[in-house]
């Protein structure tokens, strides 16, 4: 999994693609899962990031991150692999 | 250490210099309680989903209304549309406040009379009366709404086998600016069609004509078209006091007041178009009162207000079921309740409010019922927070209409509760289970084996 070349991320969550010219905008949990995703972490590595600082429970987690994951794809910010 | 609150991880795409048709994004409103009551609560308690009907806003609402027309006409009686929402309870609310019925059918009838409605306090209105419900009101000394000629016929030659005079008004349609016209019920006005019907009664001398009656339409925001429906009636009443020395006892104006609901494709939000009470009374009274009645034979004001009275005080409230991506990236939350149960959401753009919510955040979404058909759709575009399964949820002002016209389809009516002025609940029509069918079904032998 890995992102698309020149995606930047803002300090406040916002992403801009140049490819494109779309830009998206994160809400902060967001915004630290794709800056854990753009440092190359696995998805149990950043499962259990989140879990230990958040107060959340491993499926909810799995889920949602799977979800944003395919919207992630689905915006093209994540190269297909 | 405590962990930090959580919530879903979203990305949504910026669509700049094109303003949602929703406005700007505010903040998340939500709805966790009823007249004080804990929607949590109400939830574990009648199940999930379930209508609350709260007896304070439909005293609240009466009261607003009544005085809205008491205050500016001396004469003005109220009945209650009964197919607006004919669960008894919600019934007798209306007739403790002292409002009438209004009833369509028999079986209207029926439920008002088992309400304790006086025979002569029920309007029967509709084109359907059988010989039976005709014999039955004229007995009652019930106020007769005839709709069409056969049922006029029928009620003259009724009238021959009763000493009972029956007590009668005709239903007028006509031309007040409103699309669309609604000339299905009643003698129309500008074709002579009215006049001619009550020439037809007064010869008879067999019924008492007691009133005009009319109902321009439903959801009506244009209080002026109220202004152009009573003068057509008042000179309907001065030509039959000119010709028969007859004076009619009262008008009725039908109902049709808007709600606050908001209409599909409607720019602005009901809440900011909704015409007050104030201001359909004064395009009413006004006209009344410049028409060209005497001072001692000032008819009586009629409303028949149906989801204007009701709408407010219902909500039903429910479970989110699941979420999910639709093939364009959309989210989609597909709630327990549908269409069978929130019937309105055909013509509404219905309030849904998560009851509680730990976040600001919203997401473009569509909300889906429970049923296996593409037309069970709650909202077809939302900005919505970021429920997960389980959580719950409640739609505001669903009084009217639903708990008439909700179908039962794959699943069963849920529990109707009602909330008093004391704030305690009562259930007031029990959810249907498999006993209530197997009640209706029957088998025939040759297939129980
Ligand atoms: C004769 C009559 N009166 C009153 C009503 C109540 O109308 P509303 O709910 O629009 O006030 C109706 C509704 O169709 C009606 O047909």
């Amino acid at each position: 999994m890995k992102l698309k070349k020149n995606i930047a991320i803002s300090e406040t969550g916002f992403v801009f693609d140049p490819n494109s010219g779309d830009s998206y905008s994160l809400n902060s949990i967001g915004k630290e899962i794709l800056e854990l995703v753009k440092l190359g972490k696995s998805k149990s590595d950043i499962s259990f990031h989140i879990l230990n600082k958040y107060d959340a429970d491993e499926f909810t987690f799995e889920r949602n991150y799977d979800d944003f994951i395919d919207m992630l794809k689905h915006h093209k910010i994540l190269e297909n692999e | 250490m405590t962990k930090l609150r959580y919530e879903r991880p979203i990305i949504s795409k910026i669509n700049a210099g094109v303003p949602d048709k929703f406005g700007m994004k505010t903040s998340v409103e939500t709805l966790n309680q009823i007249d004080t009551v804990p929607v949590k609560d109400i939830l574990e308690q009648y199940g999930s989903p379930v209508f609350v009907v709260s007896e304070p806003t439909i005293r609240k609402t009466y009261e607003e209304a009544t005085s809205a027309f008491t205050s500016r006409y001396p004469k003005v009686q109220f009945a209650w549309s009964y197919k607006t929402n004919y669960i008894d309870a919600v019934c007798r609310a209306f007739h403790k406040l002292g409002s009438w019925a209004e009833v369509v059918s028999g079986f209207e009838y029926q439920k008002a009379l088992n309400n304790g409605v006086s025979g002569n306090e029920i309007i029967f209105n509709g084109p359907d009366k059988s010989d039976e419900d005709l014999k039955l009101a004229i007995e009652n000394l019930s106020l007769i709404h005839i709709d069409h000629f056969d049922e006029l016929y029928t009620i003259l030659k009724l009238a021959e086998t009763t000493d009972k005079r029956p007590k009668v008004a005709i239903r007028v349609n006509m031309n007040t600016g409103i699309y669309p016209q609604w000339d299905r019920f009643g003698f129309n006005y500008e074709n002579g069609e009215a006049w001619q019907a009550l020439n037809r009664l007064m010869y008879s001398e067999k019924v008492d004509v007691v009133g005009l009656h009319t109902h321009i339409g439903t959801y009506i925001t244009t209080p002026n078209a109220y202004s152009v429906a009573i003068s057509k009636l008042a000179e309907l009443a001065t030509s039959l006091k000119k010709k028969f020395n007859h004076a009619i006892q009262y008008i009725d104006i039908g109902g049709g007041f808007a709600s606050k609901n908001t209409l599909k494709g409607a720019y602005l939000p009901g809440k900011d178009t909704c015409p007050t009470f104030d201001a359909y009374a004064d395009a009413i009274t006004g006209a009344l009162m410049s028409a060209n009645f005497a001072p001692n034979e000032l008819p009586t004001l009629i409303i028949e207000s149906g989801r204007a009275l009701i709408d407010d005080a219902g909500y039903l409230l429910g479970t989110v079921l699941a979420n999910k991506r639709l093939a364009d990236g959309r989210r989609s939350t597909i709630l327990d309740i549908g269409v069978n149960n929130l019937f309105t959401s055909f013509w509404y753009e219905h309030e849904v409010l998560p009851v509680e919510t730990t976040t600001q955040q919203t997401e473009d979404t569509t909300l889906y019922g429970p049923l296996c058909m593409n037309i069970d759709v709650v909202r077809a575009a939302v900005q919505f927070p970021l429920l997960q399964k389980g959580d719950k949820v409640a739609i505001r002002r669903v009084g009217a209409y639903n708990m008439t016209q909700w179908m039962q389809f794959i699943t069963f009516r849920p529990n109707v509760i009602m909330i008093d002025e004391e704030h305690n609940t009562h259930i007031i029509r029990k959810a249907e289970t498999n006993a209530t069918f197997e009640a209706q079904e029957v088998i025939p032998e040759y297939l129980k084996s």
